[in-house]
């Protein structure tokens, strides 16, 4: 079984699956649990300045999104940072972190943007023995009214201005926690750079209304007839996720930087793509609130298994391989022409690839009063809207058409060499091939 | 629990042979209705098909993928709408018809998993839904002034009647029985329909107003159909096939010996199920659906041994894999390539004499072998016949008809199990009622 053992930052942890700054890491009792449960590593629930606490709705704090079977496709939450006294949580990581010296214990911070506030909590989380702190610069809702969270995180100068304090008053590894409720993630993830952060995670919750009441026309979760836009996540937010993340992985501002992905990730598969995109670790939060502790074992046995079939011996070795195959559409080679191509074999007629070509695309299946549905190759654009929708796995393929032969379509040759929209003849701002 | 007096073991024909409570346990309803979650489970699986295969195998045409994605969004109402307005018996229909036949054998998963989308328990929940909210959801058009006879009140005279009615005609229902229903009230096996479903139906469909129902009046007896024709612009004859074919085999007129349709009219409007009768050693002859339905229900009255004699191979047999299965289940013990020739008995019956036959291709013989059974109590399950023709034209033994339900005779339309064409199944019968009526509509309209 391939060792998962990560170092992120320099932190060792036996694998790379972290939970995130969030319910299930409020409180010693939890993270013992995690612990024991198998998880590498936690990113304790977010601190706030000395003082009286933060005080939570006292109503739903959570919305979903449902799939088939009441499946949880997506979370939002409108709960604080946490809620109990900075004293209680400074004792409870300083003996949980005595008690896992092996597992990573990240604190997450979020105080006010004046430099005395990160003066004061810095030097007490370092007595934790911690071995790093995330910036909470990404939480939506609540916080950010007051200056905090998500509104620091969309103003690049103060990420690098507290980023910038804290690796004055901290010694150990700075994540930035980034927020997806801006336009560029790049922006932030630079600034951080610049501020001198050792890693950017990423993404916090997305603001959101998860469903409307349409009987009390308040959104959900509702607390007293109104509703508030909570921070969005789960599965359904994984393809945010991921192009933010694969964005900050390739920018020649911020490529190298490295990146603790979250978002989404429910699965060994979810992970590592997310570390094929440039990710040296995950965080899980949605997952484990939905299933619990033990899915991380699955999670584990995953990977390892995935890890020895491919041959790779380190999480290292997966780390941002899928990178360089991201790119810009301009660079997309046009000459690469497909077919889609249905397997009469595996296909149970139900037609939905007819009925979503024909009505929606590009009337390019044909169907026999047999029910036999046919790709018609002179009207297939290879868009893949057949294979997105058929309910069979592998049933519908696209095929890559050889070159030298002819494409029905457009009746041209399929040609061999890679050509781009930058020399495309249609391209008004085309420059000459090289 | 309460001890009754017979068991399974005593001789002969009794009453009463298991507790109360077995009884109750034995007739609840054979397919449980879906509690809310299990039906959103259920409607998630379908994969709304373009040109759905299961709409085809739907006599009535329902809309099934409409109506399971309107449960799926919480409308179960709107879906009910969707099944009544091709079926207005769709609460019936989901509980009798042979789904595994018929739209459930089309379904695309099961062809692909071997599993279908439970489409006749998804109907009855929407179908019940609506029904237990609502009383009826249809209005009627403004009236015409037009009559239309209906002779039969089973589901091809009930459909013709309520899509007559919504069309603002006046129709006035007879049937021989002493109530409504037809085969829906008097023929289907007590677990499909348990609390009195049948009536309540009726009485619901019967919400839409215009409709005249007048029992006891029987065709070719107290009705004639040249009085008819003569009172009524319009009539539609869905008289059902009321009577029994004959063994013709020796000591048939034995105590002991009868019909199934019979027996199963009789259990379902017993009040009280322990006080029906039934043999320790039942034979039923027969492979159809009556069959089933008497062998099952013997076997759930307490009878000992129940067997089903059919003369044919189990391939020929109209009762579908499932019913089969059911049986089975049940107890019952199928039997195949077995025709009656006698019933042996000192005045009652007491064994049944069986031989075997085979079919090299001419035809079914015997083959000369014999066996015999214990059988205190035998059912004849072999087929119903047309009781009156009234003068019309017949194809094969029932009466003729060509488009949507038209006889020979003009003004007079046909549907239902009198009617040639289609199988004997409710939903056909509701599908050639409801067809006859728009054509009556149009014929009347013109």
């Amino acid at each position: 079984m391939a060792d998962l053992t990560t170092e992120f930052l320099g932190i060792k942890s036996p694998n790379p699956f972290w939970l995130a700054s969030a319910p299930p890491t409020d409180k010693e009792y939890n993270v013992r649990r995690a612990f024991e449960a198998g998880w590498g590593g936690v990113v304790w629930k977010t601190l706030g300045a000395e003082g009286p606490p933060v005080v939570n709705v006292n109503g739903p704090r959570y919305g979903a999104i449902y799939g088939a079977d009441r499946r949880l496709l997506g979370l939002n939450n409108i709960e604080l940072i946490t809620d109990r006294p900075l004293e209680v949580n400074l004792e409870e990581i300083t003996r949980v972190k005595a008690d896992y010296p092996d597992r990573a214990i990240i604190v997450s911070i979020m105080v006010p943007c004046e430099e005395q506030a990160w003066k004061d909590i810095l030097p007490r989380v370092a007595a934790t023995g911690a071995d790093g702190i995330e910036l909470n610069f990404g939480c939506p809702h609540g916080m950010s009214e007051r200056g905090m969270g998500a509104a620091v995180g969309q103003v690049p100068e103060y990420i690098e201005m507290v980023t910038r304090w804290c690796k004055q008053y901290y010694d150990k590894p700075v994540i930035v926690k980034l927020t997806p409720n801006i336009t560029d993630v790049r922006k932030p993830a630079a600034a951080a750079m610049r501020g001198g952060a050792d890693a950017v995670s990423l993404i916090n919750t997305i603001n959101s209304i998860t469903s409307v009441n349409l009987d009390t026309m308040s959104p959900e979760p509702s607390i007293d007839g109104k509703g508030s836009h909570g921070g969005y996540c789960g599965p359904a937010v994984k393809p945010i996720a991921m192009s933010m993340v694969s964005e900050i992985a390739r920018s020649p501002d911020t490529h190298g930087l490295p990146i603790s992905g979250i978002g989404g990730i429910t699965t060994w598969r979810d992970a590592a793509e997310f570390i094929s995109l440039g990710c040296g670790n995950v965080q899980v939060c949605t997952a484990a609130m939905t299933y619990g502790f033990k899915v991380v074992q699955e999670m584990i046995s995953g990977l390892s298994q995935w890890m020895d079939e491919k041959g790779y011996t380190s999480v290292e070795e997966v780390v941002g391989r899928a990178v360089p195959n991201v790119t810009d559409w301009q660079y997309l080679n046009l000459n690469y022409v497909a077919k889609a191509k249905i397997s009469q074999d595996d296909c149970i007629k139900c037609g939905r690839c007819y009925a979503a070509c024909e009505d929606t695309s590009h009337q390019a299946i044909a169907m026999s009063d047999d029910r036999t549905f046919t790709v018609i190759d002179e009207e297939c654009v290879a868009c893949n809207l057949c294979v997105d929708v058929c309910p069979v796995e592998n049933c519908i393929t696209m095929e890559p058409m050889a070159p030298g032969t002819i494409d029905p379509r457009t009746g041209k040759t399929v040609e061999k060499e890679y050509a781009n929209w930058t020399t495309h003849p249609n391209n008004p701002g085309a420059v000459a091939a090289e | 629990m309460s001890s009754p007096q017979n068991s399974p073991m005593t001789p002969g024909i009794a009453a009463g042979r298991l507790p109360q409570e077995t009884l109750a346990d034995n007739f609840a309803d054979l397919h449980a209705p879906f509690a809310p979650h299990e039906a959103a489970v259920a409607a998630d699986r379908c994969y709304f098909c373009h040109d759905a295969p299961c709409v085809t195998a739907c006599p009535t045409d329902i809309d099934i993928p409409l109506f399971i994605r309107q449960i799926s969004t919480g409308t179960p109402e709107a879906a009910a709408k969707t099944i009544f307005d091709s079926n207005i018996l769709g609460g019936m229909c989901a509980r009798v018809c042979p789904t595994e036949d018929l739209c459930e054998q089309a379904c695309v998963r099961e062809i692909a998993e071997g599993k279908p989308v439970e489409i006749g328990r998804l109907q009855r929940h929407a179908t019940d839904t609506l029904m237990a909210k609502q009383s009826h959801p249809y209005q009627r058009a403004p009236e015409t002034g037009k009559k239309v006879a209906v002779v039969g009140a089973g589901p091809a005279g009930l459909a013709c009647a309520h899509r007559l009615a919504m069309h603002g005609h006046d129709v006035t229902i007879y049937d021989a029985a002493d109530k409504p229903g037809g085969l829906n009230e008097f023929g289907i096996a007590a677990y499909k329909s348990t609390d009195n479903f049948a009536a309540t139906e009726v009485d619901w469909l019967l919400g839409i107003g215009g409709i005249t129902i007048k029992t006891g009046m029987r065709l070719g007896d107290n009705l004639s159909l040249d009085d008819l024709t003569g009172c009524f612009p319009a009539v539609f004859l869905s008289v059902g096939l009321g009577g029994v074919n004959a063994l013709h085999s020796e000591g048939e007129d034995k105590s002991g010996v009868r019909d199934a349709v019979e027996f199963i009219a009789e259990l379902r409007q017993a009040s009280d199920l322990a006080t029906l009768p039934v043999g320790r050693d039942v034979v039923v002859i027969g492979g159809g659906m009556t069959a089933v339905d008497a062998a099952v229900q013997s076997k759930l009255l307490g009878a000992q041994n129940v067997t089903i004699a059919y003369r044919r191979g189990r391939d020929a047999m109209s009762a579908s894999t499932f019913e089969q299965d059911l049986a089975a289940s049940k107890g019952v013990r199928l039997m195949f390539n077995l025709q009656p020739t006698a019933i042996y008995g000192d005045g009652a019956a007491g064994e049944i004499e069986l031989e075997y036959t085979s079919d090299d291709g001419s035809g079914l013989k015997g083959t000369g072998e014999t066996i015999r059974l214990p059988a205190d109590q035998v059912f004849k399950a072999i087929g119903q016949t047309l009781e009156t023709t009234g003068g019309l034209d017949l194809e094969g033994r029932k009466i003729a008809v060509t488009g949507a339900g038209r006889t020979s005779r003009k003004g007079v339309w046909a549907g239902g199990d009198c009617a040639s064409g289609g199988d004997d199944l409710t939903v056909t019968a509701v599908a050639e009622g409801r067809d006859a009526a728009m054509d009556i509509h149009a014929t009347l309209s013109a």
